[in-house]
């Protein structure tokens, strides 16, 4: 039997907001994201009453088909949405769902994933993004048994922190399968254990060079960078800094690549095909890019 | 805890009163070693002796074919390797998809160590086809292993058939029994079977200890390499608690099978009421050859574990297939290769009865179970008045 904590009994037996919305007044919208499949085990459907004028959740409700965990995860994301800003509701991360039920067995992390997934599905359908357009549908297929992209399981490890196929496995359920694809999980594990010792290393260059990727003194620095390093700065800069401010308007962009000092990226989301996309690559990007990294990068979009 | 409901029967037993009694001596008083020449260890040889011809007894076999063993799993990892290594230029094993781990893990194993392997499908009804049988054996197969009924859905395979065609191809056959002994009767005398499994805590001894019959003249090489103990055939001084336990065990379980009308009765009153009472359920496997112990429910739209959390907190015991309770993230193999829809596979329970179950007891879980599904069902995104979503993923799943 799981080791649930009492808050994750509590909202299994007693869930908080299950159902759908079905009124609203003047002013205000109903939005659904809707994540999982029956084929998977696990499914959700979290419904919002967003206050236009305010940008305001004014009600959230679920629908959910799933275990104890999966339940408890949905019963609790929607107490922590109601009353937030809908900027401030899509920085919620699934530890802090896991973490307002006093935690959850590692092996039922994925339920909390879930729980982050369907409120950014709703979030991205209210800011008008379709979901086909997430980044982790475009990814390469690495498990075929649920699904998942290598970008999802990318996110999942940064985000977490994540060092063994087991914890992706426990997380996002890839690799629970057939385990086929157990092996493409340790290589990501690897490609992105490699990464961050890489930008331990270039920070560690540029502290000794002025070159830290928050010194805005960093393109006075005298040590050229290795194009590793410049890549491996770029792509932290862009996750940690540049997305999420892209994001708060349903923007996206990813990293294409690196041709000397010009940064190709692909705008995705609100960015893409959007009328100032331009001020976005020159002002947020670019700006932020030569800030953080190399005072000499040029962004383009590709 | 005590006053729980336990319809848990296939996953393990109670240890029966009578059976505690007689081995409880064993534990203090009768502490001798069997292999003991001083006549304070042969009485306890002589305890031993009077256990195995009980075991002998419910498989009407002879006393020198049965081993004791310490479960299951060993029963049947014994068998198939004193198989194999009985017949070195075989290296073929055939066996199903729905087996027991203790046969599939081994086979997977021994797959990467040279041996093929056929895994029978089964049909919707779990049952096996017999052209696939025949036409997966060659005169290179060692083995035949299949399991007598199984332990989720409680189908029944026609075992005779299944041996007969194994002996056309002079291969051996192995029966993992665990869940079929004392529920239907068996006849080791009149039965192409030449190695059979049982566990004792699965009819109402305890954990630890458990039995292989080996047909007289089946060369038989030990897994367990040690001393003369289960004449050379199993090294180890012997669990002589357990096995005194198991002893009791037999008698009472042959005792029962007079009675097991009853039991049926019983499961035949809880399937029938959820049915009439519970839209949306469908039994599982085939309704008319399985265990009378047994039935498997699915309950569309919902998810086991949580129809299990549900009923352990009214202190009913049951058992689902489902991903969420095992920790494995897919789903039963049994219930998966029953090919049943997703809307089903995920929401199947398990309830199993034994001799102790009650009227009152069933007629309990009737009273609560309807409340638990509905409260469920209510969560559920795929409910059947809303279905949409549910409609289009298995459309879409269809298409693949």
């Amino acid at each position: 039997m799981w080791d649930y904590t009492d808050q994750v009994m509590e909202h299994f037996y007693n869930p908080r907001n299950q159902g759908k919305i079905t009124d609203k007044e003047a002013g205000e919208e109903i939005v659904t994201g809707q994540v999982g499949s029956i084929a998977c085990g696990d499914a959700l459907k979290l419904h919002l009453k967003i206050d236009e004028a305010t940008q305001t959740i004014k009600d959230a409700r679920f629908q959910t088909f799933g275990c104890a965990s999966a339940i408890a995860s949905s019963s609790a994301l929607t107490e922590l949405l109601k009353g937030k800003k809908v900027n401030d509701a899509l920085l919620i991360t699934n530890k802090e769902i896991a973490q307002s039920l006093g935690g959850l067995p590692e092996e039922k992390m994925h339920c909390s994933v879930m729980g982050q997934e369907a409120l950014e599905a709703a979030i991205y359908k209210y800011k008008g993004i379709t979901i086909e357009e997430h980044e982790e549908d475009e990814g390469k297929l690495i498990c075929r048994c649920f699904g998942t992209t290598d970008s999802k399981i990318r996110r999942i490890i940064r985000e977490n922190n994540l060092t063994t196929a087991e914890q992706v496995t426990n997380y996002v359920k890839a690799g629970g399968g057939c385990s086929s694809c157990l092996p493409d999980i340790d290589d990501l594990l690897l490609e992105l254990a490699t990464e961050k010792e890489t930008l331990a290393m270039a920070t560690e260059i540029g502290r000794d060079d002025d070159l830290s990727p928050q010194s805005p003194t960093a393109t006075q620095a005298t040590k050229p960078l290795t194009n590793l390093q410049k890549i491996t700065l770029i792509q932290r800069v862009i996750e940690d800094e540049i997305k999420p401010i892209l994001a708060e308007d349903g923007g996206d962009m990813e990293l294409f690549d690196l041709e000397g000092d010009v940064v190709k990226v692909i705008l995705k989301g609100a960015c893409q095909g959007c009328a100032s996309s331009l001020a976005t690559l020159k002002m947020a990007i670019e700006a932020t890019l030569r800030d953080r990294v190399l005072g000499s990068l040029i962004v383009e979009a590709v | 805890m005590n006053d729980c409901i336990y319809l848990d029967n296939n996953a393990t037993t109670k240890i029966d009163e009578d059976v505690l009694a007689v081995m409880l001596p064993y534990l203090t008083t009768y502490y001798g070693n069997p292999s003991s020449m001083h006549t304070f260890g042969g009485q306890i040889g002589r305890a031993v002796r009077s256990a195995r011809g009980k075991v002998a007894e419910l498989l009407n076999a002879e006393e020198s074919e049965i081993i004791f063993t310490s479960c299951g799993t060993e029963g049947d990892n014994a068998a198939i390797l004193a198989a194999l290594k009985a017949q070195p230029n075989k290296k073929h094993i055939v066996t199903t998809e729905v087996e027991h781990p203790a046969i599939l893990n081994l086979c997977r194993k021994l797959e990467k160590e040279g041996y093929t392997v056929t895994y029978l499908s089964v049909n919707n009804q779990g049952q096996i086809d017999f052209d696939e049988l025949e036409a997966s054996m060659t005169g290179s197969t060692a083995v035949v292993s299949v399991m007598y009924a199984n332990n989720e859905t409680g189908v029944i395979f026609p075992i005779e058939r299944i041996g007969q065609i194994a002996k056309e191809y002079g291969a051996l056959f192995h029966v993992d029994a665990v869940q079929a002994v004392g529920k239907i009767p068996l006849d080791m005398k009149n039965s192409a079977i030449d190695m059979l499994t049982l566990s004792g805590h699965k009819i109402h001894a305890p954990k630890g200890i458990g039995a292989l019959y080996v047909r007289k003249g089946v060369r038989f090489r030990p897994l367990l390499i040690g001393g003369h103990q289960e004449r050379g055939r199993r090294g180890g001084t012997e669990n002589v608690v357990g096995i005194v336990g198991l002893g009791k065990a037999a008698e009472l379980a042959q005792q029962h099978l007079g009675n097991i009308q009853e039991e049926k009765r019983l499961r035949d009153k809880l399937e029938q009421s959820i049915l009439a009472t519970i839209p949306n359920t469908v039994i599982n496997g085939d309704y008319i050859n399985r265990l009378p112990n047994t039935t498997n429910i699915g309950f569309k739209y919902i998810e086991g574990e949580a129809i299990l959390l549900s009923l352990d907190k009214y202190g009913i015991c049951a058992s689902s297939g489902s991903a969420c309770s095992s920790g494995s993230l897919e789903p039963s193999h049994v219930l998966r290769a029953l090919g049943l829809p997703y809307s089903v596979l995920h929401g199947s329970i398990r309830f199993s009865l034994s001799r102790f179950t009650t009227e009152a007891e069933i007629d309990r879980v009737l009273e609560i179970l309807p409340s638990i599904i509905d409260r469920l069902r209510e969560l559920s995104p795929f409910n059947s008045d809303d279905a949409d979503w549910l409609k289009e993923q298995e459309q879409a799943l269809l298409a693949k």
